[in-house]
């Protein structure tokens, strides 16, 4: 492998790091406040590809992207309230079965809507231009998605931080119930949860899809669930953990792939959550937290 | 104390019961002609109820949530149908890699078989690979809490998926070709095709129930219910979680090998997470922790999916109107739709955690018609008050 090949295959793998990344912390803040995976989160993001194929065919595409971002928001907040709220009193195995339920809906909505054939996905013709930068080149898209995230991260820290409703989010997180008595409406909080979450799959798909050219209704199941393992590698409930995560994984994957082992890029990602569960289940960034009986 | 028949009277009527279904379905099978779709639904419906009662031993009776189904049943379908391909069809199957010597020799060797015997045994040895990685698996995996459990065995389901079409076992596996030539059902003189699967059906579950009533059962019940109460009791936690996963991938994978004898040809794709979907739909409408729902829920869905309900996915035109909606894929729409409405507004299940009792069931009618409460006691959520 030369040095270019080499530093043509980091920016892949950074750009779909990326792309990971945003998708990891919409999995790391539900499960932060609700510990729920949110088996749905992956085919919000693949919803979002359809969005944004309907949107380019009668739009221009820096009126589409808000429009999308919106349009997925609505559906976020959409399988919240018809899926999750419900049952935040029942046991567990429920919710989560309502999740894989949720998941498993919009799926076959999708096959039924836009047929299980792939569609190709609209090009944004500024986000497609090439750069060359010596030997290397790569779209605008794969500088841009890795600055995007950061950017965006840095963002949602700071409202997390700095906020009213992300001190709420915080504390929710630190514990439901106390919380709870303490005034803080949680259903607000939730909500506000699924707002970020889903507008930043919405971003992270149009990043994704850019790359990718197709969608199909399958096209969210793998990337949401690496992008879950990002987030528990990261350790779970930590945004920053999940970049590190999605950034980690993509990498690994690009390069994987690149050294001809693409069968097992998949079963790779899944030994990897198997073997951090094992070792520090916690994840790089995660507080350790003693299991109350 | 639950008013039941006394035991006598409960073995005669199980065993007219039995008697019947089985001439019920030998008479079936005379009429293939005649009753093909209704078989064949038959046949999928049973099988996908050894798959569907396995996992509720996992998730319902031991309360681990384990998304690793369709991976054990892949396993099972793979090495059952590869020991099963007759040994002339070999060629033309492993047509662009060939498959490797030892195994084909080994395959001669096994060719002296009779075929029934041949089919038990490959059955049973789809069986004990899944057992063993299931082994392997658990060490690391079962000390995992209930989400992270299920995320990991969706991957390792994931992992075995991508093993078996990996380019590395073209040989054995037939990579990404998959394996066809797969022998049916059958006895040798055109007759089987309902009696294996129910006949290998009736042995499974009845193991399972049989080992739900002994004291292994009544550990597991007692980890699902609590397990650091189950485990100051003295159960062994790891080792009675271990079990439950380890006899449950046992039947799943043999599930997943009358799978592959049904479908007659299979490859590494018919095993995706959908799959485990399908059977977890059936455990939630059949009731979590409920065995009989597990079965009905199997014949319910399948026949609903497969037969009933298939025009939902032809467009129908009545009268020059065209009928909305139905087109291809509102089927399932409608299944999904099914699920999400049982899980949120139904959370039992047509059976909650109740079981089959001959009692309840002959004198339904008359509670029915006399809208009294029944007198076997819906036990409440989660109840630990089921037989």
């Amino acid at each position: 492998m030369t040095f270019t090949t080499f530093i043509q295959h980091c920016l892949t793998g950074i750009s779909l790091g990326g792309a990971y990344a945003l998708i990891a912390i919409g999995y790391t803040m539900v499960y932060g406040i609700l510990l729920l995976i949110n088996f749905a989160h992956a085919d919000i993001f693949m919803m979002a590809g359809y969005f944004m194929i309907f949107a380019m065919s009668s739009l221009p595409w820096f009126i589409s992207i808000p429009v999308v971002i919106i349009v997925t928001i609505a559906l976020g907040l959409a399988v919240e309230g018809a899926a999750y709220r419900p049952l935040r009193m029942a046991p567990r195995m429920s919710i989560m079965i309502s999740a894989i339920g949720m998941s498993y809906l919009l799926q076959n909505l999708a096959i039924y809507l836009f047929s299980a054939l792939p569609r190709a996905y609209p090009t944004i013709e500024p986000l497609k231009q090439n750069f060359k930068i010596g030997e290397v080149s790569a779209s605008l898209v794969t500088f841009l998605t890795p600055v995007l995230t950061i950017v965006l991260v840095v963002l949602l820290m700071q409202l997390i931080k700095r906020t009213k409703i992300g001190m709420a989010m915080r504390a929710v997180s630190r514990d439901y119930d106390t919380s709870k008595l303490m005034g803080i409406k949680i259903n607000r909080v939730i909500r506000f949860t699924f707002i970020i979450g889903s507008a930043l799959a919405a971003i992270g798909s149009i990043l994704y899809f850019t790359d990718r050219m197709s969608v199909t209704p399958f096209s969210g199941l793998m990337p949401g669930l690496k992008c879950f393992v990002a987030a528990v590698l990261g350790g779970i409930g930590s945004i920053p953990g999940a970049v590190i995560g999605g950034f980690f994984i993509g990498i690994s994957e690009t390069f994987l792939i690149a050294f001809g082992y693409s069968t097992f890029s998949d079963a790779f990602t899944f030994l990897l959550l198997i073997v951090i569960l094992v070792i520090r289940p916690t994840g790089l960034l995660g507080e350790t937290i003693t299991e109350k009986v | 104390m639950k008013k039941d028949f006394s035991k006598a009277t409960r073995l005669i009527l199980s065993l007219m019961a039995m008697v019947g279904i089985f001439f019920l379905l030998f008479w079936l099978e005379g009429q293939k002609s005649q009753y093909g779709m209704l078989i064949s639904v038959m046949q999928k419906g049973v099988i996908l109820s050894i798959a569907a009662v396995s996992m509720n031993l996992l998730t319902g009776f031991t309360g681990l949530f384990s998304l690793g189904q369709a991976g054990f049943m892949a396993i099972g379908a793979y090495v059952t149908g590869i020991l099963t391909i007759p040994v002339d069809r070999v060629d033309s199957v492993y047509y662009v890699n060939g498959m490797s010597e030892g195994l084909k020799s080994f395959k001669e060797t096994l060719a002296v078989l009779p075929s029934p015997v041949l089919v038990a045994l490959a059955l049973i040895a789809g069986g004990l690979v899944a057992a063993i990685f299931a082994g392997l698996v658990g060490i690391p995996v079962l000390r995992l809490k209930s989400d992270y459990l299920a995320i990991a065995t969706l991957g390792f389901a994931e992992i075995i998926r991508a093993v078996i079409a990996s380019p590395q076992l073209d040989k054995i596996t037939n990579g990404s070709y998959g394996i066809k030539a797969i022998p049916g059902f059958d006895l040798g003189n055109g007759r089987g095709m309902l009696l294996i699967p129910f006949g290998v059906a009736f042995l499974c579950i009845g193991l399972i129930v049989l080992l739900i009533k002994s004291s292994y059962g009544r550990a597991f019940k007692a980890i699902r219910e609590d397990d650091i109460a189950a485990e100051a009791m003295g159960i062994g936690l790891f080792k009675h979680k271990q079990l439950s996963f380890i006899i449950s991938s046992f039947f799943t994978a043999i599930s997943g090998g009358l799978l592959a004898m049904f479908m007659r040809s299979i490859e590494s794709r018919a095993f995706q997470i959908i799959l485990t979907y399908d059977i977890l739909l059936i455990v939630v409408i059949g009731g979590i922790g409920s065995i009989t729902g597990s079965v009905v829920g199997a014949f319910l869905v399948t026949f609903a999916k497969e037969w009933w309900l298939r025009f939902f996915d032809t467009p129908l035109t009545i009268n020059g109107v065209q009928i909305p909606l139905l087109r291809q894929g509102f089927r399932m729409v409608v299944f999904s739709v099914l699920l999400m409405a049982i899980v949120l507004f139904y959370r039992k299940g047509l059976l909650g955690n109740t079981e089959f009792s001959w009692y309840g069931f002959l004198t339904w009618p008359s509670r029915f018609f006399k809208r009294k409460k029944p007198v076997s006691a819906t036990p409440g959520e989660g109840g630990a008050g089921d037989e």
